[in-house]
């Protein structure tokens, strides 16, 4: 037993190592930028160039978007399949898990012959349909994992007997799906859309091919030209990714706290 | 009847969006590998593919997936076993749990920024190994932008990923088949052998394939990390869709049918083992 | 010398003891069951016998051998689980042969064995099955199986029927008892359900927050409580409070109306107050034709009679369950159902009589 315990240490300490290492390596290097001090000039660099708050503007908006179009496009479908189409949930749930299938590379290559300017539907000619067109394209990254926490929520609460007995009540569909489904998977919902943010905000593949100013294609220019500034990035969206699982976490427990007896 | 057509029209709105900008690009892009630049059917751009080029793209990438799954899998196994059985305090499961979620979405190019800064000729490691130890791991042929540097780079994201979806498949190992088989007269090894791996495996295996999909499938890490020194095949679909350095469309179809065919072979593979330990674990 | 001796085993995790020094003797061949609520330490003293839980104080002998801490696999015990605990990556006949196959038996032996064993429990057809195809009931048998393919020399069952539905529990529970009489085997069965344990068992251990209670059959354990919480847990029981008129010769005043105990109180004085306590089935609704079940059919002019109304009818099928309230208190009394007299019904005055003798004085009255 004790042996045992001893190996879990060892593990646990390595993986820790493993984890933290890249991190202070990271933000010590961010604070080089001036030669025989440490300081913050990595960031103030960061923070002062226009095409930093440009692009994360763009990606915000553009992850905004996606969780709308996502959210819409993903509550429905699971509430519609799990009141009337049990059925069908193998399809849907294999169509959810394609794009770990699929990879994203191949998915936006995709759309650039089948969409292009000389295509029965030009969206990549216009900047909106070619905004659109990302945004799509982040739904479909994000669908396994939108899917995923909605069906679980939506699983949690029997969704039949609750519409059945909102119908008995007198409700409408929208009186439905509005008050009485939405709350009830807000937390799920709320998960999907912070792992949504965090994976959409630094996405590079899709937006660099589709050649839309977010900031991913940013992050590479920088990469690619800078010395001290990336570092600094990195531990900014270290932070970020920090914030948007910190959040699901809470969100998650809050619901927890209210379901205890 | 009518009642059935009306149910249909519930999912009408997301089966339309999966076919439009997920199953149609797709197949655009796998009837194009079958097809030369007139249209016409053949098998001519599969036989391509297997130029030493592309093969070694595809092995490369084969490869950094391969190993930073299996290694990812290993110690990933590790971490989830030491938390789950490992006798550790509480409060580290649920800490490990969110470093994981953490660093499982932490990849792309932040990811390559960070083991930049730690491990690149003036990284804080690197440094200080050099000023503590006098050791120059660059001396002895290491880099970041190798096969070696993106492998360990993939683990830090590929470790997390495996501690967050083996946890439950560890945490369905009830502790009633330890006590079982001990009464029966089996020895801690005997369990292992006989009962704990054997359940287990399935799942390993499975989470160790899709670690491999995930890593198959990136491209923004390895793209900031080596530039395109390093062709993976992923970095060589790129150029070749932003500038047709093969010099045949349909060419880069069949690259990206080739990539399909891996990860959904590997995908398949992973549905079909987490549906077998599934049946059991009920 | 018992064959399975417990001699003052405790058990305490960190400051909170669950077993308080338990004594107990099982002879060879005899079924004995450990009743009592969740959390009365029946459980742990089960595992400590198993080897799961190493006891913190006191010693456990099996055939004169000290196993106290041998480590479970060197114990020959077999034990089945609540939860039935199959190993799911492996047929009925693979789990089964399991403890003869890491025991290295050979193959020559352990084929026949498991087919014997296969047919005791009478499942030869399920042989190539996975735990997963077969009920829960069939589950528990191919544990049962397991557990005595190794012929261990104790059998220890945890609540084994508890996750089943009721027809199969009792049906399984008589299949286990004819086993365990055909194998003679030594065998401790833990459970909650007193049904369960007063059917089976040859003797009864009714566990109450880590201590014994009571040791003995189901009839005296029935019959005889000696304390209070057997008296209560053991079957169902009115509580009439109070007060003593007469101690020497036990007779007590009820609401206003008199009974005698059959037995003086030799502890008290007039004026203390006082509950007794009432089988069901000991008490009998007066012109009412149903039969009370009891066995004290004592002279008509000696028994008890109280004036009440009746409460609550509850026609349970072969048995009626009246509860009368007497004042304070309200008495339940089952009688056997006849299908030529209705039942009596709710708020009609009744009169019920008992048997002095069937007053259950208890401890710590």
């Amino acid at each position: 037993m004790k042996q045992s315990r001893l190996g879990s240490w060892i593990a646990l300490i390595i993986g820790t190592l493993y984890f933290v290492v890249p991190l202070a390596g990271t933000f010590e290097f961010s604070l080089r930028m001036r030669s025989g001090e440490y300081s913050f000039d990595a960031y103030r660099s960061v923070f002062s160039d226009s095409a930093f708050q440009d692009s994360f503007v763009f990606s915000t908006l553009m992850a905004l978007a996606t969780i709308v179009i996502g959210v819409l496009l993903v509550v429905p479908t699971a509430y519609w399949v799990q009141l009337r189409l049990r059925k069908l949930r193998p399809l849907i749930e294999f169509v959810t898990l394609l794009p770990l299938v699929i990879p994203a590379i191949v998915i936006v290559f995709g759309y650039l012959r089948l969409y292009n300017s000389s295509s029965f539907l030009p969206m990549t000619s216009e900047i909106w349909s070619t905004n659109l067109l990302l945004a799509f394209s982040y739904v479909t990254l994000a669908l396994p994992y939108m899917y995923r926490a909605v069906d679980t929520g939506l699983r949690a609460i029997d969704v039949r007997t609750l519409t059945e007995a909102a119908e008995n009540l007198g409700a409408g569909w929208a009186t439905i799906l509005f008050r009485v489904i939405l709350p009830n998977v807000r937390t799920a919902i709320l998960s999907g859309a912070f792992l949504t943010f965090a994976i959409v905000i630094g996405e590079f593949t899709m937006a660099s091919l589709l050649n839309r100013p977010a900031f991913g294609p940013y992050l590479q220019l920088v990469g690619a030209n800078r010395a001290y500034e990336p570092s600094a990035l990195a531990v900014m969206a270290f932070v970020l990714t920090w914030a948007c699982m910190g959040l699901i976490n809470v969100f998650g427990r809050a619901k927890q706290i209210k379901h205890a007896p | 009847m009518v009642q059935t057509a009306w149910a249909w029209v519930g999912v009408a709105p997301f089966l339309v969006f999966a076919l439009m900008f997920l199953i149609l690009p797709t197949l655009y892009l796998v009837v194009g590998g079958f097809q030369d630049p007139d249209g016409n059917f053949t098998l001519q751009n599969i036989f391509d593919l297997f130029t030493p080029s592309i093969m070694s793209a595809y092995w490369i990438s084969i490869k950094v997936s391969g190993a930073s799954a299996l290694v990812g899998a290993v110690i990933g196994f590790g971490l989830a076993y030491a938390v789950v059985l490992g006798g550790l305090p509480a409060w580290i499961r649920p800490t490990l749990m969110t470093f994981s979620g953490v660093a499982s979405n932490f990849a792309g190019l932040p990811l390559a920024f960070a083991f930049l800064a730690t491990l690149g000729r003036t990284g804080l490691v690197t440094v200080l190994l050099v000023k503590f130890f006098d050791f120059n791991i660059y001396a002895t042929g290491f880099n970041l932008l190798s096969f070696c540097g993106l492998t360990l780079t993939y683990l830090y994201f590929q470790i997390p990923l495996m501690v967050l979806i083996l946890t439950p498949a560890l945490d369905g190992l009830k502790r009633e088949w330890r006590e079982a088989s001990e009464i029966l007269g089996a020895s801690k090894l005997q369990y292992w052998l006989h009962v704990a791996f054997p359940i287990l495996w399935p799942s390993v295996l499975g989470c160790t394939l899709l670690l491999f999909a995930n890593a198959f499938g990136a491209i923004a890490t390895a793209y900031a990390l080596t530039g395109s020194s390093l062709n993976i095949i992923t970095i060589l679909l790129y150029a070749q869709i932003r500038g047709d350095v093969l010099h045949n469309p349909n060419l880069g179809y069949a690259l990206a049918l080739g990539m399909i065919f891996i990860t959904g072979l590997t995908n398949g593979a992973y549905i079909w083992l987490r549906g077998r330990s599934e049946r059991w674990l009920r | 010398m018992a064959f399975l001796e417990i001699n003052q085993v405790r058990k305490a995790f960190n400051q909170n003891v669950v077993v308080q020094n338990v004594d107990l003797a099982i002879e060879r061949g005899e079924f004995v069951s450990f009743l009592g609520p969740s959390g009365c330490g029946k459980t742990t003293t089960l595992r400590m016998v198993a080897g799961f839980e190493l006891p913190t104080a006191g010693t456990i002998r099996i055939d004169g051998k000290d196993i106290t801490h041998l480590r479970p696999n060197q114990r020959n015990v077999g034990m089945v689980f609540q939860s039935y605990a199959l190993f799911p990556n492996m047929t009925v006949a693979e789990n089964v042969a399991f403890g003869l196959k890491v025991a290295k038996r050979p193959a020559a032996e352990i084929g026949p064995r498991v087919d014997e064993m296969l047919n005791i429990i009478k499942l030869p057809h399920l042989a190539g099955r996975y735990p997963y195809q077969l009920s829960g009931g069939q589950q528990q048998r191919v544990a049962l199986a397991r557990a005595l393919a190794i012929k261990p020399q104790v059998l220890l069952l945890d609540e084994p029927l508890s996750a089943l539905d009721a027809k199969i529990r009792v049906s399984l529970r008589e299949e286990i008892r004819s086993l365990q009489r055909k194998l003679g085997i030594t065998t401790i069965y833990v459970t909650h359900d007193q049904e369960e344990a007063l059917s089976m068992s040859d003797r009864i251990v009714v566990m109450n927050e880590g201590r014994v209670d009571q040791v003995g059959a189901p009839f005296e354990i029935y019959n005889q409580p000696k304390t209070r919480f057997v008296a209560s847990f053991v079957g169902t029981l009115s509580v009439l409070s109070g007060t003593v008129v007469d101690a020497a010769s036990g007779v007590l005043d009820v609401g206003g109306q008199k009974i005698v105990a059959g037995r003086g109180f030799p502890n008290a004085k007039a004026g203390d107050a006082c509950a007794v306590s009432l089988r069901p089935e000991a008490a009998r609704l007066e012109g009412f034709g149903g039969q009370g079940a009891t066995t004290n059919m004592a002279d008509h002019a000696e028994r008890n009679r109280l004036q009440g109304t009746i409460e609550e009818v509850a026609f349970l099928g072969s048995v009626i369950r009246i509860k009368v309230r007497l004042g304070d208190n309200i008495l339940s009394l089952d009688t056997f159902n006849n299908p030529g007299v209705t039942p009596p019904e709710r708020g009609a005055k009744a009169t019920v009589t008992f048997s002095p003798a069937d007053l259950l004085v208890l401890e710590g009255v």
